[in-house]
């Protein structure tokens, strides 16, 4: 056994920026918006996702009680993580697995091209895998000479079209079938030049491109849905069974997780195998759940590797209230209500983690180093709406989180901000009353840029985000404690009784 | 029941018509209603754009001055806007916490506990569902984030609604999704925010409604902003003008001074209005 140091270093490495966007959040979002096709597949994925995970929620009486067990098995396993994570190593290990710490995502992508190489295969086959998204383990490994397939429909769809995912489940999210029939015409080898967009046509087409590499491949590397400390179990839920075929068909399995994964027993499975796929997929079950445990000799993968991953897991977790973060099971339920992510899509969040889960997690694991820094803006990118929170199984208070996070990004300014500057000066006005009445007379102004239309139209920056597509009304002839006043007189009480609502 | 008000900021400052709408409502049920004069802001804006530090003092001030009206015999304090008593209830506590500050935290809980939205006091406190409203229009309901999620408001602005002689309730499609407003948000994401703006107001317009009501006039603020923007016809009033207005006097038409996101019909100076209040009240 390996002894681990947690903590070193506390955030992520991120070599190939995918954990990390090149452009605030307002700035890629408004290309997002721009995009027209782009917001109809996105309002009409997540509204029909919505819709079959509200019903599939409703199904189960029991569902805010699960919730809850939920939220508690996580919050016990991050106050104990690094025993769990020693137990997980112990038991994979007596059943005939390897064991590797990598503390970032360039350690973690070492670790498994030198793997890899060890084989001498050029080639491996590849399991839907968040953890590997993120360090950019098929680069590292085309920059080894080794190919990556990706195995996932939706991320065959993302690696042919040379794109990045947009979405946990639903990688290509963003494309509809004419634009996935395209894809596959133009970079899938050997495909039927007669395909069509029918759904099943597409399918086949890529399952005939798929199974060569199944038969093939020497090598499957996975991601993990969950890890079982007690019996040292992987498991893959999925929906297609090509990631059993990745599991199951190689020589050798190398399984990169992050370290959030574990669970301490079976019996803990049992709750998020009914909060995930009802979430996900709005599925009663998903139709393929995998688990593997060690090695077993003439069955399966004959080698066996696990790469524990931190990079930059410890930063969150210690953060007494960010580590409600490490709590997500990338079931996507937040992005699906998200009325930001709705409309913005996945890419707008720079980071493979998108939406409000996103906007919270990437920032804390890479840091915000100022306040030009592109993680400064996610935080800010939601509404505070909650309805993230409603949706998430493992009850993370996101909005909570959110606001966390704004005060993490107001904390890195290196300066003070005209922002700041405002904030300040308001606070001074609403804590003493005379000087917030003061403030209530630079209204008339405001009448003033009304006019005789009693709307204002236009304002100079920053306000003219506003009135770009919003009217302002004039403010009011008379403000509340001036109509109190005139009518109440300067006490601060109405007589008690019905009709002395007028000047007492 | 002696109760005190919330003006709010932008209730005192920019929609009196809903604070003022609150005081005439809660007045004609008989009860007592006090305004503690200092009162400025919850620090809401202030919290929700990450100045927690700077929040500090706002959120003090407001402790101080409600705990004031507490001690001075105030039963409950009522606020037309979810999102404001959202503030008071699930983050001054947080803020003071943040700052080291249990002495506060623990006032601030004890104010928190006393502080309503105006349908939770109708429905929750007071036992009412029927107001005596008159408001004769076709209204549809946009529940805001801060009600429904963070205060769980559920239907009792739904309910008060249906109790109100003449109007006509319709549904809002795709109720429950944000309008976009989320303060500073409008600003900073303001194409993300004008975006959803637009699919809010497009079921606004096929619910055909007249009106369209909620509790809170930040997020009518930014609704009305976009319907006036287009010219629709519809209006934005605030929960609190249709539960005030009788078949003496339409609150949200009536009460008071210029402005209003909506394009309005009738506008009568502050003077004119302080005379129509008179009657309004009266029943």
């Amino acid at each position: 056994m390996t002894t681990v140091q947690l903590g070193m270093p506390t955030v992520a490495s991120d070599p190939h920026g995918h954990l990390r966007g090149t452009e605030s959040f307002p700035k890629a979002a408004h290309k997002a918006l721009a995009d027209t096709q782009l917001r109809r597949n996105l309002g009409h994925a997540t509204r029909t996702i919505r819709a079959k995970r509200a019903a599939v929620v409703g199904e189960v009486d029991d569902w805010e009680e699960l919730r809850r067990a939920g939220e508690s098995i996580k919050a016990d396993t991050m106050a104990r993580l690094p025993e769990l994570l020693v137990q997980l190593e112990e038991q994979v290990t007596a059943r005939g697995g390897h064991v590797h710490w990598a503390r970032d995502a360039e350690e973690a992508n070492r670790i498994v091209v030198d793997l890899v190489r060890g084989t001498g295969a050029d080639e491996v086959v590849k399991v839907k895998s968040m953890a590997t998204q993120e360090t950019g383990l098929n680069e590292a490994l085309e920059a080894a000479g080794v190919a990556a397939f990706e195995t996932d429909l939706a991320e065959l769809i993302v690696q042919l079209s040379h794109d990045r995912p947009s979405h946990f489940l639903v990688p290509a999210i963003h494309r509809n079938r004419a634009e996935i029939r395209e894809i596959f015409l133009r970079e899938m080898p050997g495909v039927d030049p007669a395909l069509t967009d029918e759904p099943r046509r597409l399918a086949m087409a890529a399952r005939a491109h798929l199974r060569r590499k199944f038969l093939t491949a020497k090598v499957g590397i996975s991601g993990v849905n969950f890890a079982v400390a007690e019996t040292g179990t992987l498991s893959v839920v999925e929906s297609e069974g090509n990631g059993r075929m990745c599991l199951t068909l190689p020589d050798t399995l190398i399984t990169v997780m992050g370290v959030e994964k574990v669970v301490p027993t079976w019996s803990d499975l049992e709750v998020f195998l009914q909060l995930l796929p009802r979430s996900s997929t709005g599925e009663r079950m998903n139709p393929y759940t995998s688990t593997w445990t060690g090695v077993t000799p003439g069955d399966g993968p004959q080698t066996f590797h696990l790469v524990l991953l931190d990079n930059g897991r410890s930063n969150v977790l210690a953060s007494p209230d960010g580590r409600q973060a490490l709590h997500c099971i990338r079931c996507s339920a937040c992005l699906n209500v998200c009325p930001v992510y709705e409309r913005t899509g996945g890419h707008a969040y720079g980071s493979i983690y998108p939406g409000p889960i996103g906007a919270v997690l990437s920032p804390q694991l890479t840091g915000i180093s100022g306040p030009d820094d592109v993680n400064a803006s996610l935080p800010y990118a939601s509404s505070l709406c909650g309805a993230c929170f409603d949706a998430c199984p493992v009850r993370i208070d996101i909005p909570h989180l959110l606001v966390q996070q704004r005060a993490e990004a107001v904390a890195a300014h290196t300066r003070p901000t005209a922002q700041d500057l405002t904030m300040q000066a308001m606070a001074i006005a609403m804590t003493t009353p005379a000087r917030f009445k003061f403030a209530e007379k630079a209204l008339g102004l405001g009448r003033v840029l009304a006019g005789r239309k009693g709307r204002i139209t236009g304002l100079p920056w920053p306000m003219s985000g506003w009135t770009n597509a919003r009217d302002l009304p004039a403010p009011p002839q008379e403000t509340f404690r001036q109509w109190w006043s005139r009518t109440h007189g300067d006490t601060q009480r109405s007589g008690a009784g019905p009709s002395t609502g007028e000047d007492a | 029941m002696r109760i005190a008000v919330v003006a709010t900021c932008l209730g005192d400052a920019m929609f009196p018509q809903a604070p003022i709408a609150t005081v005439q409502l809660l007045e004609r049920l008989g009860h007592e209603v006090v305004f503690p004069a200092d009162q400025t802001c919850c620090g809401q804006m202030h919290v929700n754009t990450g100045y927690l530090d700077t929040a500090l003092p706002v959120v003090r001030h407001h402790v101080e001055v409600f705990a004031g009206a507490l001690d001075d015999g105030v039963d409950a304090i009522v606020a037309p806007s979810g999102s404001c008593v959202g503030c008071v209830r699930h983050q001054h506590a947080m803020v003071a916490r943040r700052a080291g500050d249990e002495g506060l935290a623990q006032a601030a809980e004890h104010g928190a506990a006393r502080t309503y939205e105006l349908s939770e006091l109708l429905v929750d406190v007071l036992g009412l569902t029927d107001v005596g409203a008159y408001y004769p229009h076709r209204v549809t309901y946009h529940p805001t984030c801060h009600s429904l999620r963070m205060l769980r408001v559920g239907d009792k602005p739904l309910q008060l609604l249906r109790h109100v002689r003449g109007l006509q309730l319709v549904e809002l499609p795709e109720a429950e999704v944000c309008c976009g407003f989320g303060g500073t948000f409008a600003v900073k994401n303001a194409e993300t925010s004008t975006a959803m703006l637009a699919d809010k107001m497009a079921n606004v317009l096929s619910s055909r409604a007249e009106v369209c009501t909620a509790g809170d006039s930040s997020c009518l603020m930014h609704i009305g902003g976009g319907l006036s923007r287009l010219r629709s016809g519809v209006r934005t009033v605030h929960l609190a003008e249709i539960l005030a207005s009788t078949d003496e006097g339409d609150a949200s038409v009536d009460a008071v001074v210029g402005g209003g996101a909506g394009s309005r019909s009738t506008q009568r100076t502050g003077e004119a209005a302080g005379a129509a209040h008179g009657h309004g009240v009266a029943r």
